[in-house]
């Protein structure tokens, strides 16, 4: 009591530090929501950036560089078509590969694995996720390309041959080698966000469930699977957006040849690998434009799968995408 | 009869289902296999080309056999303190705004617009950074690298600060907050103090994901055969060398690329597998 009492009269003087500490307050405020808003600045500045530099392209082509399918730097005619026709189609193959293991391996993880597995497995993956592109590409170009070709393509070719798909000259560099590398890149994306999904499946439909007297794989299939339907459609479509953007590993095993052919075992381009390996050699105006129009292909198309992606995995009120991987 | 057809149908479904289960499992497997197979070729042919010389040297012009990677080793970190420079502040004061100040609704465009930003190309980042830097500057420079992966580490530094934030309990802001304490300062020296090791973690996952871009270099920070120490000049970067390397028909820069991108992975799953070492034990203190 006594010291509250001599306390008391020093506490009634103004301190000194109050007002500058005011001003204080509303600077760091302000500094920190101009930071957050930098967001929206850079969204703003990719999209302004690609659309300027790409001006001179979208005059003289207009639409049709969407469906010309020349590529012609020489006499400066350029068409967008096999780019985008070896992004779709490369991107589906590693969709094709990588949907049904990750999903499966997300099943296991949440509903299956003994709990003492769980951990370490989650850690392998998002060490795997960490692996840089280029080091995927190295192990592409001197590893599975040979391997490739000289057993899988073959075999492909000797059994599935009759299918336009299998046929033709084999090189190795490939659709389908490019395809498998960024099913390996995008398994642990679509792993992580499908097992965060999964986990926020209500354990009140799983005993639902097993009330009924369904065994584990009918739980899971009913339960939880149809349960999570949407934001799983949301962790596919994620992985969708980082194939159609994954650049240096397929820049280095995809061939690089800007022709649509009809069969996975020959050389084709993308549109991030041809920005990847002409931008630096694009010696008139017209040629660089031609390839920011490309970039902003990329990035329209990129924005509007992550989008939709973000949307699916909002409404199933689970945890946001980066978060689950980071 | 309806019995035994029961019963049928019963080991049936429990067979169904263990099938199932040991598809799963065996897709687990695959999935991680991959991992396995990359290391496993990374140290077998990058074990033997990874010596003294490789930290020390210069590239070796064609066919002169020997030389390192001197100077990309010290580009790549060059090219991430310059990116830190742009990337730490904006994504650690942006990650405070969203735990400490923002609205539900502004949060919610704002962490969208992060995850819009994550899934942009890194390819695209470097068309930016040559219209930004490059042109202007009418050339390659390290400036126009640090910007292009400055800008990816934006959102990355954000999400995950934001996350470390919200961890501090909220006790801790209160009790500060009734000692009289401005806002701001409770925010520098307590709340952000109290996680700085979680803010930390989180650049460091940032720096270890974009050290290993290459996308973004080609036309930025281009590469180089030599020192520079000139930041407006073109520099060199382990990826850059790696990809370089890895395309070119010698054998020998073959070798040095399984070399670099072993010391490579190494600087990345060293990052990755210390700083989850570090948040575990910073989880389970604060009885998480």
């Amino acid at each position: 009591m006594a010291d509250i009492a001599t306390t008391e009269p020093r506490s009634t003087e103004p301190l000194p530090m109050a007002p500058p500490a005011r001003i204080g307050d509303g600077l760091f405020k302000w500094m920190t929501l101009l930071m957050a808003a930098s967001v929206a600045a850079l969204i703003v500045i990719v999209g302004w950036q690609l659309w300027k530099g790409s001006q001179l392209a979208v005059h003289k082509f207009g639409f049709g560089f969407l469906a010309s399918s020349t590529w012609n730097p020489v006499r400066e005619d350029f068409g967008a078509l096999p780019f985008i026709f070896g992004t779709l189609v490369s991107s589906l193959i590693a969709l094709i590969i990588a949907v049904p293991l990750s999903i499966a391996t997300a099943v296991y993880l949440t509903e299956l694995a003994p709990p003492r597995l769980r951990q370490p497995i989650v850690s392998i993956i998002e060490m795997l996720a960490a692996v840089p592109s280029v080091i995927f590409g190295l192990w592409g170009i001197f590893v599975m390309i040979p391997w490739l070709r000289g057993h899988l393509f073959p075999w492909l070719e000797k059994f599935f041959g009759f299918l336009p798909v299998f046929r033709g000259p084999i090189y190795g560099v490939s659709m389908l080698a490019a395809g498998i590398i960024i099913a390996i890149m995008i398994l642990p994306i679509i792993t992580s966000v499908s097992r965060e999904i999964l986990r926020s499946v209500p354990d009140l439909q799983r005993e639902a469930a097993y009330g009924l007297g369904a065994t584990r794989w009918e739980v899971t299939r009913i339960a939880v699977l149809s349960y999570a339907k949407r934001g799983l459609c949301g962790a596919v479509i994620l992985g969708l957006g980082r194939a159609l953007g994954e650049t240096m590993a397929v820049t280095m095993v995809i061939g690089n040849r800007p022709e649509i052919a009809a069969s996975l075992l020959a050389p084709g381009y993308t549109l991030a690998s041809v920005i990847a390996n002409e931008f630096t050699e694009a010696t008139s105006d017209m040629y660089l434009s031609a390839l920011f129009e490309i970039g902003l292909v990329l990035l329209g198309v990129t924005i509007l799968t992550n989008i939709l992606a973000q949307l699916l995995i909002a409404s199933m009120g689970g945890p946001r995408s980066s978060r689950a991987v980071q | 009869m309806t019995m035994q057809v029961g019963l049928a149908y019963h080991r049936w479904r429990k067979f169904k289902s263990l099938i199932m289960s040991v598809v799963s499992f065996v897709c687990a497997l695959l999935v991680i296999a991959p991992l396995g197979l990359v290391l496993f070729y990374l140290i077998k042919a990058g074990a033997n080309a990874v010596n003294w010389n490789f930290f020390t040297q210069l590239p070796k012009s064609v066919g002169e056999s020997g030389g390192g990677m001197a100077n990309a080793i010290v580009g790549t970190l060059v090219l991430l303190g310059l990116a830190s420079v742009i990337g730490v502040p904006i994504g650690v004061l942006g990650g405070v705004y969203l735990c400490e100040y923002g609205s539900d609704k502004a949060n919610w465009w704002i962490r969208f617009g992060a995850d819009i930003l994550n899934g942009v190309p890194s390819i695209v980042w470097g068309i930016v950074a040559y219209a930004l830097v490059v042109i202007p500057m009418k050339g390659f420079s390290a400036f126009a690298g640090g910007v292009a992966l400055g800008f990816m580490m934006i959102p990355l530094i954000m999400r995950t600060t934001e996350e470390v934030l919200l961890l501090v309990p909220n006790g801790y802001r209160e009790a500060a907050l009734a000692l009289g304490i401005s806002r701001w300062r409770v925010i520098v020296r307590i709340v952000m103090k109290t996680a700085f090791k979680g803010i930390i973690t989180g650049v460091l996952l940032a720096a270890a994901r974009i050290a290993g871009e290459t996308a973004p270099l080609l036309f930025t920070a281009f590469g180089n055969r030599y020192w520079t120490h000139n930041l407006a000049n073109p520099i060199s970067a382990l990826p850059l060398q790696i990809f370089t390397y890895a395309i070119s028909p010698y054998d020998d820069w073959h070798r040095q690329a399984w070399a670099g991108a072993l010391v490579l992975i190494l600087m990345v799953l060293v990052i990755n597998v210390g700083v989850r070492f570090l948040t575990r034990e910073r989880l389970s203190e604060t009885g998480r």
